[in-house]
């Protein structure tokens, strides 16, 4: 599989063929990781993040890392030159002489495609405002694989601000195009999920979607339940968050009588959404989940380099 | 009755649906050519009920998607020697170039001299666009 050269803008840049490969490369990264230590050796990654990232930031240095290479780069554009005022081509123009590989993170839906488009090296996208995150979905891809053992007839429910929140938007595009998904999208009618994603995932892979806006309705009934963070970031003003910051609370009561094999997962970090009393349940992946983050982003900058 | 003389040679854009042909002569900027032009409003039209005409003497490049985005129902003749030579008939574009803006905000190419904002068509009868970069509709307005 050669993706030498490759961005990672929209999760559909990569086919299903694609997607596998990085799966079960991402696989035996972590079952042997011994062997692939040195795989990076010599590469350096540029780690652009003009808002603020913790787990994304942090497991794409890791990555590089643990493949023997090297980072470089801002975790926050105040201490950049783009606070002086230079356009995203300028600063991924100088940056790409810099390194082998990028990765994004950007307010504005759109910056990692326009930093693609002036690009000499791989670039990936690691969240633009509250468009598109392919490689927290990769990750969540890989923790369905790894733990229902094929991605195929799944009824998934997405819970929370699915507006703004990037997560649901490239994890929805991306597992409509397996065989057999449906879909539950539970929000309050002001963080519905945006017509352009629910249009295009039924009109190109014909997809069930039902909307609700209780949790309880759909509980009992899914085979994976993503609860989101309502994002105050993404509020123009408080008040319209605050409203909503306590839409849906994930208890152990209310996963009483969910199916013993139902996928509890979240991209995180979590603000209350889900009770710390949840974290005890075997269904609550979401730790597991995040861990499978670096093994996926180990794989996807191994084939984006070119060195497997 | 007015009257406004035939040209010899140029273009006459046709069946400007009424009320769209100011804007047409705003968005050529046609009030700043030094050729004869004429601006017709409100003429009389079977298919239309009533239409409005520009007519252009002399033979100018015309951006077609430009006017196939503000009404695609109009039609361009382009005359020689007091004839019509050749017709032609415009159409919503498919993809759209620098334009209009995208309607999301938080859109970069709202944001960044360098992100043009480029448009894919989604749907024709509400004139919807799908946007390059953020993938958000933009229904277009003239």
């Amino acid at each position: 599989m050669n993706l030498k050269g490759k961005h990672l803008i929209d999760p559909n840049d990569l086919t299903l063929e694609e997607l596998d490969s990085v799966f079960t490369l991402a696989q035996d990264m972590e079952k042997e990781p011994a062997k692939y230590e040195n795989l990076c050796s010599g590469k350096i990654l540029a780690t652009l993040f003009y808002e603020p990232s913790t787990r994304t930031r942090l497991s794409f240095e890791s990555a590089m890392l643990r493949m023997g290479g090297n980072i470089l780069g801002f975790a926050d554009a105040n201490t950049s030159s783009v606070r002086k005022g230079e356009s995203i081509s300028d600063t991924i123009r100088v940056l790409d002489g810099y390194s082998d590989i990028a990765v994004i993170r950007h307010p504005r839906e759109g910056a990692p495609k326009l930093a693609s488009n002036f690009s000499a090296v791989p670039v990936i996208n690691g969240g633009d405002g509250g468009h598109q995150h392919p490689t927290q979905t990769l990750t969540d891809l890989l923790t369905i694989k790894n733990l229902k053992g094929e991605i195929k007839n799944l009824r998934v429910a997405l819970c929370g601000d699915l507006k703004y929140g990037r997560t649901v938007h490239s994890l929805i595009k991306t597992l409509s195009r397996y065989e057999g998904m449906s879909f539950c999208l539970i929000s309050p009618p002001q963080l519905k999920m945006p017509s352009y994603i629910k249009e295009y995932v039924a009109n190109e892979y014909n997809v069930e979607i039902v909307e609700t806006e209780n949790l309880e309705d759909v509980i009992n009934e899914v085979d994976i339940l993503y609860m989101t963070r309502i994002q105050k970031e993404r509020f123009f003003n408080e008040e319209d968050y605050l409203k909503l910051k306590n839409s849906y609370i994930l208890t152990r009561d209310k996963i009483k009588d969910s199916r013993s094999d139902m996928l509890i997962m979240h991209p995180l970090p979590r603000v209350n959404e889900i009770d710390y009393s949840v974290d005890d349940d075997q269904r609550a992946v979401y730790f597991k989940q995040a861990k499978y983050g670096v093994y996926v982003r180990m794989s996807l900058m191994a084939h984006l380099l070119g060195v497997i | 009755m007015l009257t406004v003389n035939s040209i010899e040679k140029g273009i006459v854009i046709d069946h400007i649906k009424s009320g769209n042909g100011l804007k047409i002569f705003d968005k050529m900027n046609l009030s700043k050519v030094d050729f004869p032009v004429v601006l017709l409003m409100n003429v009389p039209s079977k298919a239309l009920g009533k239409k409005d005409i520009i007519k252009i003497q002399d033979k100018i490049d015309i951006d077609f998607t430009m006017l196939g985005l503000i009404d695609p129902n109009i039609s361009i003749n382009i005359i020689e020697n007091n004839e019509i030579v050749e017709k032609k008939k415009v159409e919503l574009p498919q993809r759209v170039k620098g334009l209009f803006k995208c309607d999301n905000p938080r859109c970069v190419s709202n944001n960044d001299i360098y992100a043009t904002p480029e448009f894919t068509l989604v749907d024709k009868n509400n004139v919807k666009y799908k946007c390059e970069f953020c993938d958000d509709f933009t229904k277009y307005k003239i």
